[in-house]
Protein backbone atom coordinates (compact mmCIF):
# COMPACT_ATOMS: atom_id res chain seq x y z
CA UNK A 1 0.00 0.00 0.00
CA UNK A 2 1.48 3.47 -1.55
CA UNK A 3 -0.19 5.62 1.13
CA UNK A 4 1.65 4.75 4.23
CA UNK A 5 4.61 5.90 2.90
CA UNK A 6 4.71 9.39 4.69
CA UNK A 7 4.05 12.45 2.94
CA UNK A 8 6.31 14.54 4.44
CA UNK A 9 9.03 14.62 2.11
CA UNK A 10 7.29 16.70 -0.56
CA UNK A 11 7.14 19.72 1.09
CA UNK A 12 10.30 21.42 0.36
CA UNK A 13 9.57 19.60 -3.13
CA UNK A 14 5.95 21.44 -3.22
CA UNK A 15 8.30 24.87 -2.30
CA UNK A 16 10.66 24.55 -4.92
CA UNK A 17 8.13 23.94 -7.74
CA UNK A 18 5.87 26.95 -6.23
CA UNK A 19 8.91 29.78 -5.89
CA UNK A 20 11.23 28.41 -8.64
CA UNK A 21 8.70 26.90 -11.32
CA UNK A 22 5.24 28.66 -10.94
CA UNK A 23 6.42 32.20 -9.74
CA UNK A 24 9.08 32.89 -11.93
CA UNK A 25 6.73 31.68 -15.14
CA UNK A 26 4.16 34.27 -13.30
CA UNK A 27 6.79 36.78 -13.27
CA UNK A 28 7.99 36.67 -16.53
CA UNK A 29 4.30 37.52 -17.89
CA UNK A 30 3.68 39.90 -15.01
CA UNK A 31 6.87 41.99 -16.23
CA UNK A 32 6.20 41.67 -20.25
CA UNK A 33 3.05 43.71 -19.39
CA UNK A 34 5.27 46.86 -17.86
CA UNK A 35 7.16 49.25 -19.40
CA UNK A 36 10.59 51.18 -18.45
CA UNK A 37 8.82 53.29 -16.35
CA UNK A 38 6.68 50.29 -14.16
CA UNK A 39 3.11 51.21 -16.13
CA UNK A 40 0.97 48.65 -16.89
CA UNK A 41 1.06 48.61 -21.14
CA UNK A 42 0.15 46.15 -24.19
CA UNK A 43 3.20 47.61 -25.66
CA UNK A 44 5.65 45.32 -25.82
CA UNK A 45 3.45 43.06 -27.74
CA UNK A 46 2.72 45.79 -30.13
CA UNK A 47 5.96 46.03 -30.47
CA UNK A 48 7.10 42.22 -30.97
CA UNK A 49 4.39 42.36 -33.79
CA UNK A 50 6.74 45.24 -35.37
CA UNK A 51 8.45 43.74 -38.66
CA UNK A 52 11.52 44.29 -37.22
CA UNK A 53 11.14 41.81 -33.64
CA UNK A 54 9.34 39.55 -36.36
CA UNK A 55 12.22 39.42 -39.09
CA UNK A 56 14.16 38.55 -35.75
CA UNK A 57 11.83 36.12 -34.77
CA UNK A 58 11.61 34.35 -37.50
CA UNK A 59 15.44 33.78 -38.60
CA UNK A 60 15.93 32.91 -35.17
CA UNK A 61 13.25 29.66 -36.15
CA UNK A 62 14.96 28.95 -39.50
CA UNK A 63 18.67 28.75 -37.80
CA UNK A 64 17.05 26.24 -35.04
CA UNK A 65 15.37 24.04 -37.63
CA UNK A 66 18.61 24.14 -39.80
CA UNK A 67 20.97 23.32 -36.86
CA UNK A 68 17.93 20.70 -35.91
CA UNK A 69 17.87 19.19 -39.03
CA UNK A 70 22.17 18.94 -40.10
CA UNK A 71 22.81 17.44 -36.26
CA UNK A 72 19.57 14.93 -36.67
CA UNK A 73 21.50 14.06 -39.86
CA UNK A 74 24.94 13.32 -38.43
CA UNK A 75 23.86 11.54 -35.45
CA UNK A 76 21.04 9.58 -36.39
CA UNK A 77 23.37 7.37 -38.72
CA UNK A 78 25.98 7.82 -36.26
CA UNK A 79 23.97 6.39 -33.37
CA UNK A 80 22.70 3.33 -35.71
CA UNK A 81 26.45 2.33 -36.75
CA UNK A 82 27.40 2.60 -32.57
CA UNK A 83 24.49 0.14 -31.77
CA UNK A 84 26.22 -2.04 -34.08
CA UNK A 85 29.76 -2.09 -32.97
CA UNK A 86 31.23 -4.62 -30.70
CA UNK A 87 31.82 -2.63 -27.53
CA UNK A 88 28.79 -0.38 -27.80
CA UNK A 89 28.56 1.07 -24.52
CA UNK A 90 32.01 2.32 -24.68
CA UNK A 91 32.20 3.94 -28.00
CA UNK A 92 28.73 5.55 -26.51
CA UNK A 93 30.58 6.88 -23.65
CA UNK A 94 33.54 8.05 -26.07
CA UNK A 95 30.71 10.19 -27.71
CA UNK A 96 29.47 11.60 -24.80
CA UNK A 97 32.83 12.13 -23.29
CA UNK A 98 33.24 15.74 -25.15
CA UNK A 99 29.79 16.65 -24.12
CA UNK A 100 31.02 16.83 -20.59
CA UNK A 101 33.62 19.53 -21.46
CA UNK A 102 32.64 22.68 -21.19
CA UNK A 103 30.51 24.23 -23.90
CA UNK A 104 31.83 27.81 -22.98
CA UNK A 105 35.66 25.72 -24.20
CA UNK A 106 34.61 24.15 -27.22
CA UNK A 107 32.96 27.39 -28.56
CA UNK A 108 36.41 29.43 -27.20
CA UNK A 109 38.17 26.89 -29.57
CA UNK A 110 36.35 27.54 -32.64
CA UNK A 111 37.71 30.73 -32.16
CA UNK A 112 41.28 29.95 -33.03
CA UNK A 113 39.91 27.03 -35.65
CA UNK A 114 37.81 29.25 -37.90
CA UNK A 115 40.77 32.57 -37.15
CA UNK A 116 41.83 34.12 -39.98
CA UNK A 117 45.25 32.55 -39.34
CA UNK A 118 43.16 28.84 -38.00
CA UNK A 119 44.26 25.27 -39.78
CA UNK A 120 41.48 25.63 -41.94
CA UNK A 121 42.23 28.71 -43.65
CA UNK A 122 46.02 27.47 -43.39
CA UNK A 123 44.73 23.99 -45.46
CA UNK A 124 42.11 25.74 -47.51
CA UNK A 125 45.26 28.08 -48.57
CA UNK A 126 47.14 25.37 -49.70
CA UNK A 127 44.64 24.77 -52.69
CA UNK A 128 45.43 28.46 -53.59
CA UNK A 129 42.45 29.91 -51.75
CA UNK A 130 43.06 33.15 -50.17
CA UNK A 131 42.20 33.35 -46.53
CA UNK A 132 39.09 34.54 -45.46
CA UNK A 133 37.15 34.96 -42.27
CA UNK A 134 35.24 32.47 -41.68
CA UNK A 135 34.40 33.61 -37.86
CA UNK A 136 31.57 35.74 -37.53
CA UNK A 137 29.54 34.18 -40.51
CA UNK A 138 26.50 32.51 -40.27
CA UNK A 139 28.31 29.24 -41.43
CA UNK A 140 30.45 29.29 -38.29
CA UNK A 141 27.50 29.63 -36.39
CA UNK A 142 25.51 26.94 -37.96
CA UNK A 143 28.84 24.94 -38.07
CA UNK A 144 29.55 25.24 -33.95
CA UNK A 145 25.92 24.49 -32.95
CA UNK A 146 25.48 21.59 -34.37
CA UNK A 147 29.05 20.74 -33.17
CA UNK A 148 28.15 21.65 -29.77
CA UNK A 149 23.99 19.74 -30.18
CA UNK A 150 25.45 16.29 -31.89
CA UNK A 151 26.37 14.02 -28.49
CA UNK A 152 22.61 15.33 -27.18
CA UNK A 153 21.00 13.58 -30.05
CA UNK A 154 22.87 10.94 -30.30
CA UNK A 155 21.81 9.47 -27.01
CA UNK A 156 18.51 9.47 -27.33
CA UNK A 157 18.88 7.90 -30.38
CA UNK A 158 21.08 5.24 -29.61
CA UNK A 159 18.75 4.21 -26.56
CA UNK A 160 15.93 4.03 -28.94
CA UNK A 161 17.97 1.82 -32.12
CA UNK A 162 19.16 -0.18 -29.07
CA UNK A 163 15.80 -1.32 -27.78
CA UNK A 164 14.70 -2.24 -31.03
CA UNK A 165 14.67 -5.48 -31.55
CA UNK A 166 16.88 -7.15 -34.26
CA UNK A 167 13.92 -10.13 -35.28
CA UNK A 168 11.84 -7.25 -36.78
CA UNK A 169 14.60 -6.33 -39.08
CA UNK A 170 15.11 -9.67 -40.02
CA UNK A 171 11.59 -10.28 -39.99
CA UNK A 172 11.09 -7.57 -42.58
CA UNK A 173 14.57 -8.75 -44.86
CA UNK A 174 13.02 -12.35 -44.70
CA UNK A 175 9.71 -11.16 -46.13
CA UNK A 176 11.48 -9.29 -49.16
CA UNK A 177 11.10 -5.77 -47.88
CA UNK A 178 14.35 -3.52 -49.18
CA UNK A 179 16.74 -2.26 -46.87
CA UNK A 180 15.30 1.44 -47.85
CA UNK A 181 11.48 -0.10 -47.27
CA UNK A 182 12.59 -1.88 -43.72
CA UNK A 183 14.55 1.42 -42.20
CA UNK A 184 11.02 3.46 -43.92
CA UNK A 185 8.64 1.13 -42.54
CA UNK A 186 10.56 -0.73 -39.60
CA UNK A 187 13.17 0.96 -38.26
CA UNK A 188 12.36 4.81 -38.11
CA UNK A 189 8.71 4.25 -36.73
CA UNK A 190 10.21 2.11 -33.80
CA UNK A 191 13.10 4.83 -32.99
CA UNK A 192 10.99 8.04 -33.57
CA UNK A 193 10.51 8.35 -29.64
CA UNK A 194 14.44 8.70 -29.61
CA UNK A 195 14.69 10.99 -32.64
CA UNK A 196 11.82 12.96 -30.50
CA UNK A 197 13.57 13.66 -27.81
CA UNK A 198 16.52 14.47 -29.89
CA UNK A 199 14.78 16.93 -31.54
CA UNK A 200 13.47 18.45 -28.07
CA UNK A 201 16.49 18.64 -27.07
CA UNK A 202 18.28 20.26 -29.88
CA UNK A 203 15.43 22.48 -31.15
CA UNK A 204 14.64 24.70 -28.11
CA UNK A 205 17.91 25.52 -26.76
CA UNK A 206 18.93 26.37 -30.66
CA UNK A 207 16.21 29.28 -30.47
CA UNK A 208 17.64 30.89 -27.07
CA UNK A 209 21.42 30.34 -27.40
CA UNK A 210 23.26 33.61 -26.99
CA UNK A 211 27.05 32.90 -26.38
CA UNK A 212 27.89 31.10 -29.40
CA UNK A 213 26.18 34.06 -31.35
CA UNK A 214 28.14 36.40 -29.29
CA UNK A 215 31.67 34.78 -29.69
CA UNK A 216 31.19 33.08 -33.00
CA UNK A 217 28.93 34.82 -35.16
CA UNK A 218 29.65 38.33 -33.92
CA UNK A 219 26.36 40.54 -34.77
CA UNK A 220 25.48 38.61 -38.06
CA UNK A 221 23.05 36.36 -36.34
CA UNK A 222 20.66 37.14 -33.71
CA UNK A 223 18.50 34.59 -31.82
CA UNK A 224 15.52 35.42 -29.49
CA UNK A 225 18.13 34.14 -26.69
CA UNK A 226 20.52 36.66 -27.78
CA UNK A 227 17.36 39.56 -28.04
CA UNK A 228 16.73 38.43 -24.40
CA UNK A 229 20.06 38.70 -23.01
CA UNK A 230 20.80 42.48 -24.77
CA UNK A 231 17.31 43.63 -22.94
CA UNK A 232 17.91 42.48 -19.65
CA UNK A 233 21.37 42.68 -19.33
CA UNK A 234 22.82 45.59 -22.33
CA UNK A 235 19.43 47.50 -22.45
CA UNK A 236 18.00 46.86 -19.03
CA UNK A 237 14.51 46.72 -20.94
CA UNK A 238 12.93 43.60 -18.87
CA UNK A 239 9.47 44.39 -19.94
CA UNK A 240 10.76 44.25 -23.70
CA UNK A 241 12.86 41.05 -22.20
CA UNK A 242 10.14 39.13 -20.73
CA UNK A 243 8.11 39.60 -23.45
CA UNK A 244 10.26 37.21 -26.07
CA UNK A 245 10.18 35.52 -23.03
CA UNK A 246 7.07 34.61 -22.99
CA UNK A 247 7.11 34.04 -26.90
CA UNK A 248 9.88 31.41 -26.15
CA UNK A 249 7.86 29.99 -23.30
CA UNK A 250 5.16 29.42 -25.80
CA UNK A 251 7.33 27.90 -28.39
CA UNK A 252 8.72 25.39 -25.84
CA UNK A 253 5.48 24.33 -24.62
CA UNK A 254 4.15 24.03 -28.02
CA UNK A 255 7.59 21.66 -28.87
CA UNK A 256 6.41 19.73 -25.61
CA UNK A 257 3.12 19.26 -27.16
CA UNK A 258 4.89 17.90 -30.84
CA UNK A 259 7.24 15.75 -29.05
CA UNK A 260 4.93 14.59 -26.21
CA UNK A 261 4.60 10.17 -26.45
CA UNK A 262 1.88 8.98 -28.35
CA UNK A 263 -0.75 6.93 -25.88
CA UNK A 264 -0.59 3.61 -26.87
CA UNK A 265 -3.21 1.73 -29.28
CA UNK A 266 -3.36 4.92 -31.74
CA UNK A 267 -1.75 5.35 -35.05
CA UNK A 268 1.98 4.07 -35.20
CA UNK B 1 24.87 -10.01 -35.84
CA UNK B 2 26.00 -8.36 -39.31
CA UNK B 3 29.61 -6.42 -39.09
CA UNK B 4 30.19 -3.28 -39.44
CA UNK B 5 30.79 -2.19 -43.46
CA UNK B 6 34.09 0.33 -44.47
CA UNK B 7 31.85 3.28 -45.24
CA UNK B 8 30.11 2.97 -41.25
CA UNK B 9 33.73 2.59 -39.98
CA UNK B 10 35.13 5.77 -42.09
CA UNK B 11 31.83 7.47 -41.38
CA UNK B 12 32.05 6.88 -36.94
CA UNK B 13 35.87 7.66 -37.56
CA UNK B 14 35.33 10.96 -38.99
CA UNK B 15 32.55 12.01 -36.41
CA UNK B 16 35.00 10.47 -33.71
CA UNK B 17 37.45 13.11 -35.43
CA UNK B 18 35.30 16.10 -35.33
CA UNK B 19 34.15 16.04 -31.89
CA UNK B 20 37.73 15.58 -30.83
CA UNK B 21 39.58 18.05 -32.99
CA UNK B 22 38.57 21.02 -31.37
CA UNK B 23 39.63 19.71 -27.80
CA UNK B 24 42.65 18.22 -28.53
CA UNK B 25 43.27 22.13 -30.93
CA UNK B 26 43.32 23.53 -27.79
CA UNK B 27 45.27 21.29 -25.96
CA UNK B 28 47.81 21.26 -28.20
CA UNK B 29 48.44 24.93 -28.27
CA UNK B 30 48.25 25.28 -24.86
CA UNK B 31 51.99 23.88 -24.77
CA UNK B 32 52.73 27.00 -27.54
CA UNK B 33 54.84 29.19 -26.22
CA UNK B 34 54.36 32.03 -29.04
CA UNK B 35 51.07 33.10 -27.12
CA UNK B 36 48.55 32.49 -29.94
CA UNK B 37 46.91 29.79 -31.27
CA UNK B 38 48.08 29.34 -34.62
CA UNK B 39 52.26 29.15 -35.52
CA UNK B 40 53.87 26.56 -32.59
CA UNK B 41 56.63 27.94 -31.73
CA UNK B 42 58.30 25.62 -29.05
CA UNK B 43 57.23 23.13 -26.00
CA UNK B 44 56.29 24.83 -22.90
CA UNK B 45 54.56 24.38 -19.57
CA UNK B 46 54.33 28.10 -18.54
CA UNK B 47 50.66 28.51 -19.20
CA UNK B 48 50.15 25.82 -17.12
CA UNK B 49 52.11 27.43 -14.27
CA UNK B 50 50.02 30.51 -14.90
CA UNK B 51 47.00 28.41 -14.25
CA UNK B 52 48.48 27.86 -10.51
CA UNK B 53 50.01 31.00 -10.05
CA UNK B 54 46.80 33.28 -11.19
CA UNK B 55 44.69 33.40 -7.80
CA UNK B 56 42.06 34.66 -8.98
CA UNK B 57 41.56 32.08 -11.48
CA UNK B 58 42.15 29.74 -8.79
CA UNK B 59 39.30 31.36 -6.55
CA UNK B 60 37.12 30.78 -9.40
CA UNK B 61 37.96 27.61 -9.94
CA UNK B 62 36.88 27.02 -6.15
CA UNK B 63 34.03 29.04 -6.29
CA UNK B 64 32.73 26.49 -9.08
CA UNK B 65 33.56 23.05 -7.58
CA UNK B 66 32.20 24.47 -4.25
CA UNK B 67 28.73 25.89 -5.83
CA UNK B 68 28.70 22.19 -8.19
CA UNK B 69 28.95 20.28 -5.25
CA UNK B 70 26.75 22.46 -2.46
CA UNK B 71 24.33 22.47 -5.52
CA UNK B 72 24.48 18.47 -6.10
CA UNK B 73 24.50 17.59 -2.60
CA UNK B 74 20.95 19.49 -1.17
CA UNK B 75 19.41 19.23 -4.82
CA UNK B 76 19.90 15.70 -4.27
CA UNK B 77 18.23 16.06 -1.09
CA UNK B 78 15.19 17.72 -2.03
CA UNK B 79 14.91 16.13 -5.60
CA UNK B 80 15.40 12.50 -3.59
CA UNK B 81 12.44 13.17 -1.22
CA UNK B 82 10.37 15.01 -4.07
CA UNK B 83 10.61 11.70 -5.42
CA UNK B 84 9.63 9.70 -2.76
CA UNK B 85 6.73 11.98 -2.11
CA UNK B 86 5.68 11.69 -5.73
CA UNK B 87 5.60 8.02 -5.55
CA UNK B 88 3.32 8.32 -2.63
CA UNK B 89 0.97 10.02 -3.84
CA UNK B 90 -1.72 7.76 -5.53
CA UNK B 91 -4.60 10.10 -7.07
CA UNK B 92 -2.80 9.73 -10.53
CA UNK B 93 -3.83 12.99 -11.92
CA UNK B 94 -2.10 15.11 -9.03
CA UNK B 95 1.10 12.57 -10.26
CA UNK B 96 0.85 13.91 -13.45
CA UNK B 97 0.31 17.54 -12.93
CA UNK B 98 3.60 17.56 -10.22
CA UNK B 99 5.55 15.15 -13.02
CA UNK B 100 4.67 18.16 -15.98
CA UNK B 101 5.51 21.04 -13.51
CA UNK B 102 8.58 19.19 -13.03
CA UNK B 103 9.42 19.10 -16.33
CA UNK B 104 9.21 22.62 -17.30
CA UNK B 105 12.49 23.73 -15.42
CA UNK B 106 14.21 21.08 -17.85
CA UNK B 107 12.95 21.87 -20.92
CA UNK B 108 12.94 25.70 -20.41
CA UNK B 109 15.62 27.21 -22.19
CA UNK B 110 18.79 28.27 -20.60
CA UNK B 111 18.00 32.17 -21.25
CA UNK B 112 14.59 32.02 -19.46
CA UNK B 113 15.51 30.21 -16.53
CA UNK B 114 18.34 32.93 -16.29
CA UNK B 115 16.12 36.00 -16.77
CA UNK B 116 12.81 34.97 -14.31
CA UNK B 117 15.33 33.82 -11.34
CA UNK B 118 17.02 37.36 -12.14
CA UNK B 119 13.47 38.76 -11.41
CA UNK B 120 12.67 36.42 -8.81
CA UNK B 121 15.45 37.47 -6.55
CA UNK B 122 15.52 41.28 -7.24
CA UNK B 123 12.03 41.05 -6.17
CA UNK B 124 12.64 38.96 -2.78
CA UNK B 125 15.60 40.63 -2.73
CA UNK B 126 18.61 38.06 -2.58
CA UNK B 127 22.14 39.64 -3.48
CA UNK B 128 23.41 39.02 -6.23
CA UNK B 129 26.14 36.89 -5.88
CA UNK B 130 27.38 33.69 -4.33
CA UNK B 131 23.33 32.84 -2.72
CA UNK B 132 21.80 33.65 -6.11
CA UNK B 133 24.03 31.22 -8.17
CA UNK B 134 23.52 28.61 -5.76
CA UNK B 135 20.20 29.02 -5.40
CA UNK B 136 19.94 28.84 -9.22
CA UNK B 137 21.91 25.80 -9.62
CA UNK B 138 19.86 23.84 -6.68
CA UNK B 139 16.57 24.94 -8.29
CA UNK B 140 17.80 23.85 -11.55
CA UNK B 141 19.10 20.44 -10.36
CA UNK B 142 16.35 19.57 -8.71
CA UNK B 143 14.09 18.24 -11.35
CA UNK B 144 16.56 16.03 -12.96
CA UNK B 145 17.26 14.49 -9.60
CA UNK B 146 13.38 13.42 -9.47
CA UNK B 147 13.94 12.01 -13.12
CA UNK B 148 16.84 10.16 -11.84
CA UNK B 149 15.21 8.54 -8.33
CA UNK B 150 11.46 7.84 -9.60
CA UNK B 151 11.94 5.13 -12.07
CA UNK B 152 13.81 3.17 -9.30
CA UNK B 153 11.39 3.78 -7.30
CA UNK B 154 8.43 2.57 -9.27
CA UNK B 155 10.47 -0.65 -10.73
CA UNK B 156 10.56 -1.63 -6.56
CA UNK B 157 8.16 -4.66 -5.48
CA UNK B 158 5.42 -2.42 -3.51
CA UNK B 159 5.64 -6.11 -1.34
CA UNK B 160 9.32 -5.14 -0.03
CA UNK B 161 7.32 -2.06 1.80
CA UNK B 162 4.46 -4.16 2.67
CA UNK B 163 6.98 -6.66 4.57
CA UNK B 164 9.23 -4.60 6.53
CA UNK B 165 5.84 -3.56 7.79
CA UNK B 166 4.59 -6.49 8.80
CA UNK B 167 7.55 -7.64 10.17
CA UNK B 168 7.30 -4.48 12.30
CA UNK B 169 8.94 -1.47 10.97
CA UNK B 170 7.84 1.82 11.59
CA UNK B 171 7.92 4.45 8.99
CA UNK B 172 11.19 6.02 9.40
CA UNK B 173 12.94 2.02 9.32
CA UNK B 174 10.59 1.62 6.07
CA UNK B 175 12.39 5.17 4.28
CA UNK B 176 15.84 3.79 5.76
CA UNK B 177 16.28 1.25 5.64
CA UNK B 178 14.07 -0.23 2.58
CA UNK B 179 13.52 2.77 0.32
CA UNK B 180 16.43 4.16 0.30
CA UNK B 181 18.94 1.15 0.29
CA UNK B 182 17.32 0.04 -2.83
CA UNK B 183 16.78 3.11 -4.64
CA UNK B 184 21.10 4.10 -4.03
CA UNK B 185 22.06 4.00 -7.51
CA UNK B 186 19.40 6.04 -8.59
CA UNK B 187 20.21 8.97 -6.40
CA UNK B 188 23.69 8.78 -7.00
CA UNK B 189 23.19 8.98 -10.86
CA UNK B 190 20.87 12.24 -9.79
CA UNK B 191 23.72 13.57 -7.65
CA UNK B 192 26.47 13.29 -10.93
CA UNK B 193 24.03 15.40 -13.17
CA UNK B 194 23.14 17.72 -10.98
CA UNK B 195 26.96 18.38 -10.90
CA UNK B 196 27.45 18.16 -14.54
CA UNK B 197 24.38 20.77 -14.81
CA UNK B 198 25.89 22.89 -12.51
CA UNK B 199 29.89 22.65 -13.97
CA UNK B 200 28.03 22.92 -17.29
CA UNK B 201 25.93 25.84 -16.56
CA UNK B 202 26.56 28.97 -18.41
CA UNK B 203 23.52 31.02 -19.32
CA UNK B 204 21.17 30.75 -15.65
CA UNK B 205 24.89 31.89 -13.58
CA UNK B 206 25.53 34.64 -16.26
CA UNK B 207 22.34 36.01 -15.25
CA UNK B 208 22.43 35.51 -11.82
CA UNK B 209 26.05 36.31 -10.84
CA UNK B 210 26.93 39.98 -9.46
CA UNK B 211 29.97 41.77 -10.24
CA UNK B 212 31.94 40.19 -7.64
CA UNK B 213 31.40 36.61 -7.92
CA UNK B 214 32.20 34.61 -11.23
CA UNK B 215 31.91 30.58 -12.11
CA UNK B 216 34.82 29.21 -14.81
CA UNK B 217 31.69 29.07 -17.43
CA UNK B 218 31.37 33.08 -17.40
CA UNK B 219 34.91 33.72 -16.63
CA UNK B 220 35.84 32.09 -19.57
CA UNK B 221 33.03 33.87 -21.82
CA UNK B 222 34.18 36.88 -20.80
CA UNK B 223 38.39 36.27 -21.43
CA UNK B 224 37.03 34.65 -24.87
CA UNK B 225 34.99 38.07 -25.54
CA UNK B 226 38.20 40.22 -25.58
CA UNK B 227 40.54 37.58 -27.47
CA UNK B 228 42.61 34.51 -26.79
CA UNK B 229 44.54 34.05 -23.94
CA UNK B 230 46.31 30.28 -23.75
CA UNK B 231 45.91 30.21 -20.20
CA UNK B 232 42.37 28.84 -20.90
CA UNK B 233 44.09 26.34 -23.45
CA UNK B 234 46.10 25.25 -20.70
CA UNK B 235 42.79 25.36 -18.24
CA UNK B 236 41.38 22.97 -20.66
CA UNK B 237 43.72 20.32 -20.90
CA UNK B 238 43.38 20.09 -17.01
CA UNK B 239 39.84 20.25 -17.16
CA UNK B 240 39.77 17.13 -20.21
CA UNK B 241 42.41 15.16 -17.86
CA UNK B 242 40.18 15.43 -15.08
CA UNK B 243 36.66 14.43 -17.03
CA UNK B 244 37.96 11.83 -18.57
CA UNK B 245 39.24 10.07 -15.49
CA UNK B 246 35.81 10.75 -13.94
CA UNK B 247 34.00 9.41 -16.91
CA UNK B 248 35.66 5.95 -16.80
CA UNK B 249 35.54 6.28 -12.90
CA UNK B 250 31.66 6.10 -13.40
CA UNK B 251 31.54 4.16 -16.49
CA UNK B 252 33.60 1.10 -14.35
CA UNK B 253 31.12 1.99 -10.72
CA UNK B 254 27.75 1.83 -13.27
CA UNK B 255 28.83 -1.50 -14.91
CA UNK B 256 29.70 -2.88 -11.50
CA UNK B 257 25.86 -2.04 -10.12
CA UNK B 258 24.36 -3.29 -13.17
CA UNK B 259 26.55 -6.21 -12.98
CA UNK B 260 25.28 -6.79 -9.59
CA UNK B 261 21.48 -5.96 -9.89
CA UNK B 262 21.85 -8.61 -12.44
CA UNK B 263 23.27 -11.17 -10.12
CA UNK B 264 20.36 -10.16 -7.57
CA UNK B 265 17.96 -10.61 -10.15
CA UNK B 266 18.91 -14.22 -11.10
CA UNK B 267 19.31 -15.62 -7.60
Amino acid sequence: MRDRVAKGPLIPYLLWIVFFVIAPIALIIYYSMLDLQGNFTLENYKRFFSPVYLKMAFTSFFYAILITFFTLLISYPTAYFLTKTKHKHLWLMFIIIPSWINLLLKTYAFIGIFGLYGPINAFISVFGIEPKQILFTDFSFLFVSVYIFIPFMIMPIFNSIDKLNPSLVDAARDLGASPFTTFRRVIWPLTIEGVKSGIQVTFIPALSLFMITRLIAGNQVITLGTAIEQQFLVAQNWGMGSTIAVFLVLIMFASMIFTAKRTKGGRV
Amino acid sequence: MKKLSMPAKIYLIIVFVILYAPIFYLIYYSFNSGGSMHDFESFTLEHYRAVFEDSRLLVILINTVIIALLSGLISTIIGTLGAIGIFSIKRRNIRNILLSLNNILIVSPDVVIGASFLILFTMIGVKLGFASVLISHIAFSIPIVVLMVLPKLLEMNPNLIDAAQDLGATRRDVLYRVIIPYIKPGIFAGFFMALTYSLDDFAVTFFVTGNGFSTLSVEIYSIARVGISLTINALSGIIFVVTVLIVIGYYFVTRRTKFANGGIGRL
